[in-house]
């Protein structure tokens, strides 16, 4: 696979990002391609999530740019990066509970089938017809996750493996071509995890790019295709899952946190 | 899935129907068809309202200035210059969402209750000019001779047409709003109410759906002001002032903002109370409004909606 020439669909140049006085990202410069899954690993206040914010624009980038496809993104808006085809989930769960299982996936489906506002007032009869094909795009969906028999349940009352995965769920209603999975493994049991890891090499199958944000080295180290280390908002070593576990900045910034490793285990 | 159901709707709109002709049989309500046309007038208010606090998670403590452009614009375009009523209504909803997306734009994209405090300082502006203008509002005696809307030579002349009117008015609002959030702009408002980020995520456009739920609850506003001024036919500032603003959230926190329902409860209830059982407590009503909002929220964080919950859980145990 990786002797094929791809194309890359994100990079990051040069990215910095300060919070005040605290520097979270220095200089990052990396790229992902298109149709694989890229794991980003470092300890705890690495900068992980900062960099998923900072790509899918909740802030951004104090300096640098960052280009998916081929289109600059670090100014745009949260909404708008949505638009181009990024999704994401979040470490901690931002599901719609006040909503449904199915209707948190119905969202999800916004930018995509659209309606105008007095349309649906008036409840036009395109209305009803784009409801059903929401609903359905929706259903397609929660059957792709295997949540589809949960649809009419709260999305509140879902167990924690569960609403992780409507999370990713509802990330893909949005059609995107790259997905941002923040730590889609944490807090879930063996089998959870397993089904966790499945789910993610089938959203590859589909040709999405996955980018990975992930403390479980077991599923890191199975299904990605490409690693990169951070540490104190550097990169550290970037390669092949062999090539990153062989590296010794990264053993060396690791040692401190591997009997933590073991003992949440 | 958010679905309301059309059996308490039907149920209402027969009472609605029905209400004058019992009123007239039962001896000591006759007079409230006409407190129910009040009641009208706020419900068109507080449905626009309910969405703006319940749904969009925004304060607005300007509904009495939108409700006074409307009555005014009316007001002035019929009694002064002679306009048709209702092209004078129409007027008054289009100046009143002009003036919403002024005021709204810049306060709705900030985060926080910027809307809250903007509407405020909005609220006693318009106040003023109400008070001040005196060539064009007539002052703080405010303006006679504002006709009465007919239609197709059809005059709502009498209080039972006009009863009829509001009502009118009151359902096409609440199924338009009803509509509304059961589909994708009411969905992305509820997300927006349950997660800002994971909104974004969704590509919703959070600034501009708080704007285009503050500017429907104007434009309510606004047309409850028109039918307002064409029934008393006489229009004065202080019917517009702060504390209406406040008192529509207290009938909003009444009745219960997360639902639909809350905001017809609240405009009845507080109809009721200030026009008929508070009248005992003269210039104290104010307290008696504190009083109630007070228990309300410790209480009843739903409203009076959220009691059927409540007693639900109870029996459950």
């Amino acid at each position: 696979m990786n002797e094929l020439r791809t194309e890359n669909i994100l990079e990051v140049e040069d990215v910095m990002m300060a919070f005040g006085g605290l520097t979270a990202l220095i200089n990052l410069n990396f790229q992902v391609e298109s149709g694989i899954i890229k794991a980003i690993i470092g300890p705890n206040g690495a900068g992980k999530t900062t960099l998923f914010n900072v790509i899918t624009g909740t802030f951004p980038p104090t300096e640098g740019a960052i280009r998916f496809k081929s289109h600059l993104i670090q100014n745009l808006k949260a909404h708008e990066i949505s638009r181009l085809g990024i999704s994401r989930t979040f470490q901690t769960v931002e599901l719609f509970t006040n909503m449904t299982v199915l209707e948190n996936v119905m969202v999800g489906c916004h930018t995509r089938i659209k309606s105008a506002f007095i349309a649906e007032g008036l409840r036009l009869p395109q209305i009803k017809k784009k409801e059903a094909q929401m609903r359905d795009r929706a259903m397609e969906i929660l059957k792709f996750i295997g949540l589809d028999d949960k649809y009419s349940e709260s999305a509140d009352s879902l167990p924690l493996g569960e609403r992780k995965i409507l999370e990713i769920g509802r990330a893909l209603a949005t059609e995107p071509e790259l997905i941002c999975l923040d730590e889609p493994a944490a807090g879930l049991n063996e089998t959870e995890t397993r089904a966790a890891a499945d789910l993610i090499r089938r959203i590859k199958e589909r040709g999405i790019t996955v980018l990975l944000v992930e403390h479980d080295m077991k599923v890191v180290m199975d299904i990605s295709d490409h690693i990169m280390v951070l540490n104190y908002g550097e990169k550290i070593a970037e390669g092949s899952p062999a090539e990153v576990q062989n590296d010794s900045r990264v053993i060396e910034a690791y040692l401190g946190s591997e009997e933590e490793n073991h003992a949440s285990d | 899935m958010l679905r309301i159901r059309t059996f308490p709707i039907v149920t209402f709109a027969l009472f609605i129907i029905l209400f004058p002709w019992v009123a007239r049989i039962i001896p000591g309500i006759g007079h409230y068809p006409d407190l129910m046309i009040f009641a009208g007038i706020y419900c068109l208010m507080t449905i626009g309202l309910s969405l703006l606090m319940g749904y969009a998670g925004q304060i607005s403590l300007g509904q009495a200035a939108f409700f006074g452009i409307g009555a005014y614009v009316s007001g002035i375009l019929t009694a002064t210059y002679g306009l048709n009523p209702w092209l004078g209504m129409v007027i008054g909803m289009i100046v009143a969402a002009l003036v919403a997306v002024i005021v709204g734009v810049p306060s709705l994209k900030l985060h926080g209750h910027y809307l809250a405090m903007a509407t405020l300082a909005f609220g006693i502006i318009v106040f003023i000019i109400f008070n001040e203008e005196v060539e064009l509002t007539g002052g703080p005696d405010g303006m006679t001779g504002i006709p009465v809307l007919s239609l197709f030579g059809f005059a709502f002349d009498s209080l039972e047409k006009y009863y009829y009117l509001v009502w009118v008015f009151v359902f096409a609002a609440f199924i338009f709003t009803i509509n509304l959030i059961q589909s994708r702009s009411g969905r992305a408002l509820r997300a927006i109410h349950a997660s800002q980020a994971a909104s974004n995520a969704m590509g919703i456009n959070v600034p501009r759906f708080k704007i285009m739920v503050f500017v429907y609850s104007a434009i309510l506003a606004a047309l409850a002001g028109s039918l307002y001024a064409h029934y008393l036919n006489f229009i004065n500032p202080t019917t517009f002032d702060l504390f209406f603003s406040i008192k529509l959230l207290i009938m909003i926190a009444l009745g219960g903002m997360h639902e639909i329902w809350g905001a017809i409860i609240g405009a009845f209830l507080v109809t009721f109370l200030s026009f008929e059982w508070l009248h005992f407590f003269e210039e104290f009503e104010v307290i008696v409004y504190g009083f109630i909002l007070l228990v309300v929220t410790i209480f009843l964080p739903h409203g009076l909606v959220g009691i059927p919950h409540i007693i639900k859980d109870w029996l459950r145990r």
